[in-house]
């Protein structure tokens, strides 16, 4: 029997989220961000968070109202620049950024929620990405990588990857189109983004949808998310601009 | 009308496309691109948010769907046949060479194909976003940049000495003044904008070009 993971965004924070936790939050700017979720962390008082994101949504808005409200004290995304706020408050050294690129990042998170050890990946190579990374080379005669030490001299003639871990969380907040009461997701345009390979990587998943339907609605064709990695369902908001 | 200036770039920037191509544009100059189209060329738009196929701006009208956006998280519509994916197969596809072009801009290029566009040493970075992966992984790269800085100074150089975005990762270079081919022994110069000698832009340019025998015109009537 397919039990309701349907519960108030209140009871989904208290029950799976805490201060000093490392949170995923997908969404693109302001699409597909899990807005409602955040203002429930905001409301419950959680912070100290370490989250995990592309971006930083835009001043006051989605991420940006973690942000605004100071309860975030690290945070590792690929682009800070839609959010003013965000950029005041690590020049003033409140917020510790790592900058990952974009491709890297979902493939950190990807490894997390997949169980793999890692990957190899061409870029950032001879950037300010590759410092403090250990780089891999391919030797073609023996079939096999290696580890490069010391200073790395940039070779074209060479195959060389960034060995890039993974990431994984103690929540993730999802933001969905549709979800059914057990927690099978669909999600819409591109507010999809980050969403489905983020739902993955963390111990605990609660999606807030834009509509809730009954299960057995949903094709199991059409479903993005498997609703066995969800472990709540909450009313979302609909996204009226972008 | 004589093109000029951005519009002359982009104009020129749309002859590398192919009908059919698949191209991602960087937020700014490279969506004018789509203003130029070559006639009978027909371009997809990629948009590393996870979608192709994108049309730009909604227009009066326009039925907008506010889950649409492209990369500069802007309202976007989303044409007839177009796609839209999760951001790690959206990377897999542009790292994996499904791109047919990138096209973006820069702080600072070289003569080796260097590309500087995301870090100035001494200022907060924004952050590359997507744009490490995209000069990684697309068929062929393209950075559209005016020729000089604000202050004259030449955009394309021997050897930069800023934080890159991509190692060897361009293709080609346009700017007002021309367009330039990255090769393994050299930069070359193998057009020019009407009204513009070969010798005005080596003069405007940080890196000794290879000349070719015949330069041709970056506009053809």
């Amino acid at each position: 029997m397919a039990t309701s993971k349907v519960m108030s965004v209140e009871e989904a924070i208290k029950k799976y989220c805490f201060s000093g936790m490392t949170v995923l939050l997908p969404g693109f700017v302001n699409v597909g961000v899990p807005e409602v979720l955040i203002e429930g962390l905001l409301d419950a008082g959680i912070g100290d968070l370490s989250v995990i994101s592309n971006n930083t949504s835009v001043p006051g808005r989605g991420i940006g109202k973690l942000v605004r409200a100071n309860t975030i004290k690290k945070i590792t995304c690929s682009h800070i620049g839609n959010n003013s706020e965000t950029v005041a408050k690590v020049v003033a050294g409140e917020i510790d950024l790592t900058f990952v690129p974009q491709g890297s990042l979902c493939e950190k998170v990807r490894a997390g929620g997949a169980g793999i050890g890692g990957v190899l990946t061409p870029t950032g190579l001879y950037t300010p990405m590759m410092e403090g990374k250990q780089v891999l080379e391919w030797d073609e005669e023996k079939g096999e990588y290696k580890f490069l030490e010391g200073e790395i001299v940039p070779d074209p003639t060479k195959k060389r990857f960034i060995l890039e871990k993974p990431l994984h969380g103690d929540v993730c907040l999802v933001h969905a189109w549709k979800a059914d009461k057990m927690g099978n997701v669909v999600y819409r345009r591109t507010s999809r983004n980050f969403n489905e390979c983020f739902a993955t990587a963390a111990d605990h998943v609660i999606v807030e949808a834009e509509q809730i339907v009954e299960i057995g609605e949903l094709d199991p064709d059409e479903i993005m998310t498997p609703g066995f990695v969800v472990d709540a369902v909450v009313q979302g908001r609909t996204l009226t601009e972008a | 009308m004589a093109l000029t200036g951005k519009d002359l770039i982009a104009y020129r920037t749309a002859r590398f496309f192919q009908d059919g191509d698949v191209v991602n544009l960087g937020i700014g100059m490279p969506t004018k691109c789509l203003d130029y189209l070559p006639e009978g060329v027909d371009v997809w738009v990629d948009s590393e948010n996870g979608v192709v196929g994108l049309t730009g701006a909604p227009k009066e009208g326009d039925e907008v769907d506010p889950n649409v956006v492209d990369a500069g998280g802007k309202a976007s519509m989303l044409r007839t046949g177009g796609a839209c994916f999760d951001s790690f197969r959206s990377f897999g596809f542009i790292r994996g060479g499904h791109v047919d072009a990138t096209v973006l801009g820069a702080y600072e290029v070289d003569a080796e194909g260097n590309l500087a566009n995301w870090m100035i040493p001494g200022k907060t970075a924004a952050g590359m976003g997507g744009a490490m992966d995209l000069v990684t992984g697309s068929k062929i790269t393209i950075v559209m940049t005016t020729q000089t800085d604000k202050a004259g100074n030449p955009k394309i150089v021997e050897k930069t000495s800023m934080p890159l975005t991509g190692y060897h990762c361009i293709d080609y270079i346009v700017t007002e003044m021309g367009c330039f081919h990255v090769l393994p022994e050299g930069l070359k110069l193998f057009e020019v904008a009407p009204g513009v000698t070969v010798e005005e832009v080596q003069a405007k340019t940080g890196a000794k070009l290879i000349i070719p025998e015949n330069v041709g015109c970056m506009v053809k009537e």
